[in-house]
């Protein structure tokens, strides 16, 4: 009995240090999504190139295989760096990737995507930001995975670096692609 | 006066609107005190200590705008806070829910005291009860009185 008054304290110290321990490897900021196993809610955007007779986007052109759907701003200065990756991830074909133009004002968008190239398939335009409340964006950039039934399955928040993508994204992708 | 009186009152009911802009306001005073109300137990979550009813993030903005839409398309408090958190989840309540999740958080403190207090009781129980010496036996008894005789002589 003796002895368990001195074990005690040690047990608690240990066991708030492990609790703080690993509280330090989270980022607070990082909420977790809502729409993990769930459906795309549903959205019909237009175009991001106003006029240019894009297709936009929409939830329904979620379906068939695994997609990514990438949020993006002309202000965001991550989104700027994680861009080339993208442009990378185009080029090589690697998986049909979609963007959400999320709260950028008039063409901001769509100059931004002249200027420095575009990556995606199919581009929404979200001035007002709703499409992307819908989604639980809480900035930009992030990027959902999305399977080919049109459940959302995974997202990334912050730029998608080359590491995310061997250790999170592909894996997940040749994951989804093997499912029946 | 008069003038006067309602520049005074306009400024005063001015004062407390910090982020909240005049054009986001609803017409009808009663469904924006609700509004009110509402954003205030809401988080940015952009700026994550704030509520959204005092954030200057345009996600807040967005945030506020929505609430009030919803209000007057007739959701309930309740909807509303609840359109909000199928979005984001329970992190935009201030005050979270008890789920069992969090039972830790709305428990621990009384816990922590109940354990603190148990401690404390078996401390002082332990010090208040000192074993109660054994009566001397006969033997003890006659030396102790030939020690205290002895004591006497001079």
């Amino acid at each position: 009995m003796r002895r368990l008054a001195f074990i005690l304290p040690v047990l608690a110290f240990l066991g708030i240090a492990g609790v703080l321990a690993f509280g330090l490897g989270r980022d607070p900021k990082i909420l977790p999504s809502m729409l993990i196993g769930k459906p795309l809610p549903a959205f019909d955007l237009p175009d991001v190139r106003a006029g240019s007779g894009g297709k936009g986007l929409a939830s329904r052109d979620f379906r068939g295989e695994p997609m990514l759907l990438n949020v993006f701003a002309s202000w965001c200065v991550s989104c700027r760096v994680e861009h080339p990756f993208l442009m990378r991830l185009a080029r090589e074909g690697a998986v049909p990737l979609h963007g959400l133009n999320w709260k950028d004002k008039g063409d901001a968008g769509a100059r931004w995507l002249t200027q420095f190239g575009d990556p995606f398939d199919r581009v929404g335009y979200d001035p007002t930001g709703r499409t992307g409340v819908d989604l639980g964006v809480t900035g930009a950039p992030e990027t959902f995975v999305i399977d080919a039934k049109g459940v959302v399955r995974y997202r990334h928040v912050g730029p998608v670096t080359p590491e995310v993508w061997t250790s999170k994204l592909e894996p997940l992708l040749r994951r989804l692609r093997a499912e029946p | 006066m008069r003038l006067l009186l309602l520049v005074l009152a306009l400024l005063f009911a001015a004062g407390p609107a910090l982020a909240v802009l005049p054009e986001e306001q609803l017409p009808d005073p009663a469904m924006e005190a609700r509004a009110r109300k509402l954003s205030k137990e809401l988080r940015c979550v952009v700026c994550q200590n704030q509520t959204i009813d005092d954030s200057d993030a345009p996600l807040a903005a967005d945030l506020r705008a929505i609430l009030r839409e919803r209000i007057k398309a007739g959701d309930t408090d309740a909807q509303a806070r609840a359109y909000l958190v199928d979005r984001y989840g329970d992190f935009v309540l201030l005050k979270p829910p008890m789920t069992p999740a969090t039972l830790l958080l709305w428990f621990g403190p009384a816990l922590a005291l109940a354990l603190g207090g148990f401690g404390v009781w078996r401390y002082w129980r332990g010090r208040a009860a000192p074993a109660a010496p054994e009566p001397l036996d006969e033997a003890e008894r006659a030396r102790l009185a030939a020690l205290l005789s002895e004591a006497d002589k001079p």
